[in-house]
């Protein structure tokens, strides 16, 4: 019971990281990227590639996808999705949802469609048991360097002059501007930021979620869940949401593996009746 | 003297006039029949993405409501069509009816959750509602027969005397009338004071409500009305190749059809039918060369379209529309 209460906090630290970078990017611009799992899945083939070809180890694949997949953001951000951020939700849905698809189809055809294995260094493997509680290594691991994350994200967040400016651009963009804060370079930073995060999470999340071409549609609803539920003014938001939505599809395909994927689906759906602008939405005025 | 009410009317009226350009439109499909007899089958293909992409024309183009999950009331609509035939009731026009109800109050029950809420959010629940119908599909195989498809159909005769060919003769032609019946209903229903007031929300919709158009019902009405259209081109889809997979309840539906509707140009209801042309038409010689890479190049089309040509289609074909009436004008005056 506690295992999975484990597992699915696990889960959801993965969660996090690979949506919150997507969450502020939302909340900054306005700009709805359903193209951000394909920079989750582009840090997970990095770490892939480095470790079956290159033999690097594994920990050190996880900041390299993560530098990797925020240059990658930085060019795309300068080049294709600047002249987006005037145009129409509309717009921007198909445009990102054409990223996807020529995502997808390119990893299958780099990388092959099957599912990719990495092998985890041999201290990652395993489980301890404490107090007949199984927690897995790896797990504890993640746990451990997404808490890490969170918490510096957080910090960085409220209690820098960066996050500050962030912060409040995100509420008011325009304000913002008019105050000489440098909203657009603010913005290309913080897409690199939340791009390598995905990446990271990316990297992270083969284990526990898998990786195979179809990872960008596959979890783009889960980043969407993670954002909507969650908000897009804080930190704390999508990540309780990401933690709820961890546990819940844990504990769901876990209890009741039949219907275990419709849970998310119907817990997104009623949160959203019961509170459409996020489950922690400030009153913005 | 014209009173406001005089000058909306006559403007209604003059719209609802039928256009020589629209009478050809509809005389090539018919034509075509007879022009490309090995196609049919093609054909058939394009007048039922056409029908999805009107319903989802009369949601996006006339009421501004964006939707990621489209394909949820294609799919609804197909397997309620192909359930009904496979238990004994064969009639394709029945089967039409019951999948356009079913889709319908489909539509109905998730109105409320499209209505209130922003574009992403609608986003969201589309897409939501269309992955949970996958879903149940996919894993309720005594009834859908799951991941294998539906298999079994048997369709009777349309009208019981025009049967279902090889060739897709009947198809063809039993999907070209819906399609235009179909579209009759939504040209009159658009060109009248509820496609009004359908353009009014969508531009602005607080300023429609302040003038006494109540919103949320009327954007509940379409969206009811667009999944019923959609049910119906779920049913052809059923009735036509007497099959129906998983594939019709798909994400890349969903995204097929907002592209040809993109293609097109939303808001003018033929937006839907030229977008399918090209659609299909790209996808048939792309696919040709390279089948298993074809998701590739509609994400590419996809970006550079949005980048830069979203107007190269519609922009052409209205710039004729536009020329046209201009000259019918000029002479009448």
């Amino acid at each position: 019971m506690l295992t999975i209460l484990f597992d699915g906090i696990a889960y959801g630290m993965v969660l996090f990281v690979l949506a919150c970078g997507l969450s502020v990017t939302m909340g900054l611009m306005n700009f709805v990227n359903l193209a951000h799992g394909a920079f989750a899945m582009l840090g997970g083939y990095i770490t892939v590639i480095l470790m079956q070809r290159l033999g690097v180890p594994f920990l050190l694949t996880l900041p390299l996808a993560f530098i990797g997949v925020a240059l990658v953001g930085v060019v795309l951000e300068r080049v294709l999705y600047r002249p987006m951020y005037g145009k129409n939700h509309l717009d921007q849905v198909m445009f990102t949802i054409g990223i996807v698809f020529m995502a997808v189809a390119g990893a299958d055809y780099l990388m092959g469609s099957s599912q990719q294995i990495i092998k985890l260094p041999a201290w990652l493997q395993g489980r301890f048991n404490i107090g007949g509680v199984g927690i897995g290594k790896y797990r504890l691991f993640v746990l451990v360097v997404c808490g890490i994350l969170a918490f510096s994200l957080q910090w960085g967040f409220t209690k820098t002059r960066f996050g500050s400016r962030l912060r409040a651009s995100v509420d008011d963009a325009r304000v913002a501007r008019g105050l000489g804060i440098p909203v657009n370079r603010l913005f290309a930073l913080t897409f690199a930021l939340g791009s390598g995060l995905a990446g990271l999470g990316g990297a992270l999340g083969i284990e526990l979620m898998g990786l195979d071409p179809s990872f960008p549609l596959k979890f783009m609803i889960y980043f969407l869940v993670v954002v909507t539920v969650g908000g897009t003014s804080t930190i704390t938001g999508p990540f309780f949401a990401a933690m709820l939505l961890g546990v819940a599809d844990v504990a769901g395909k876990y209890f009741v593996p039949e219907i275990g994927a419709f849970i998310i689906y119907v817990l997104m759906v009623i949160l959203l009746i019961v509170r459409p602008d996020g489950l922690f939405a400030r009153g913005r005025a | 003297m014209s009173t406001l009410e005089d000058r909306v009317r006559a403007s209604l009226l003059a719209s609802r006039r039928w256009h020589g350009a629209e009478i050809a439109f509809w005389l090539l499909a018919l034509a075509v029949f007879w022009l490309f007899p090995r196609n049919l089958l093609l054909l058939n293909e394009i007048a039922i993405l056409a029908l999805f992409a009107l319903s989802l024309d009369l949601i996006l183009g006339f009421a501004g409501i964006v939707s990621l999950g489209h394909a949820a009331f294609l799919g609804l609509g197909a397997y309620a069509a192909g359930l009904l035939a496979k238990h004994g009731i064969g009639d394709p026009l029945v089967g039409l009816a019951f999948a356009m109800i079913v889709s319908g109050l489909a539509g109905l029950l998730a109105s409320p959750l499209i209505v209130k809420g922003n574009d992403l959010t609608r986003l969201m629940v589309t897409l939501g509602v269309a992955l949970i119908l996958h879903e149940i599909a996919n894993s309720w195989g005594s009834l859908t027969g799951g991941a294998d498809g539906l298999q079994g159909i048997a369709i009777n005769p349309v009208l019981g005397l025009f049967s279902f060919d090889l060739f897709g003769k009947t198809a063809y032609l039993y999907s070209l009338s819906v399609l235009f019946v179909l579209f009759l209903v939504a040209r009159r229903m658009m060109n009248s004071p509820f496609g009004l007031s359908l353009r009014a929300i969508r531009d602005n919709s607080l300023r429609a409500a302040a003038s006494g158009v109540p919103p949320s019902q009327r954007l509940a009405l379409i969206y009811t009305i667009a999944a019923s259209y959609a049910g119906a081109a779920g049913a052809l889809i059923a009735q036509t190749s007497q099959f129906v997979s998983l594939d019709v309840l798909d994400f890349h539906r969903s995204a097929d059809v907002m592209l040809v509707l993109i293609i097109g140009g939303p808001g003018y209801l033929y937006g839907g039918m030229i977008g399918a042309i090209v659609f299909k038409f790209l996808q048939d010689t792309i696919s040709a060369f390279t089948p298993q890479y074809w998701m590739f190049w509609i994400g590419l089309f996809l970006v550079l379209f949005v980048l830069r040509g979203r107007t190269l289609i519609h922009g052409g074909v209205k710039l004729i529309m536009s020329r046209l009436p201009a000259r019918v004008r000029g002479k009448r005056s």
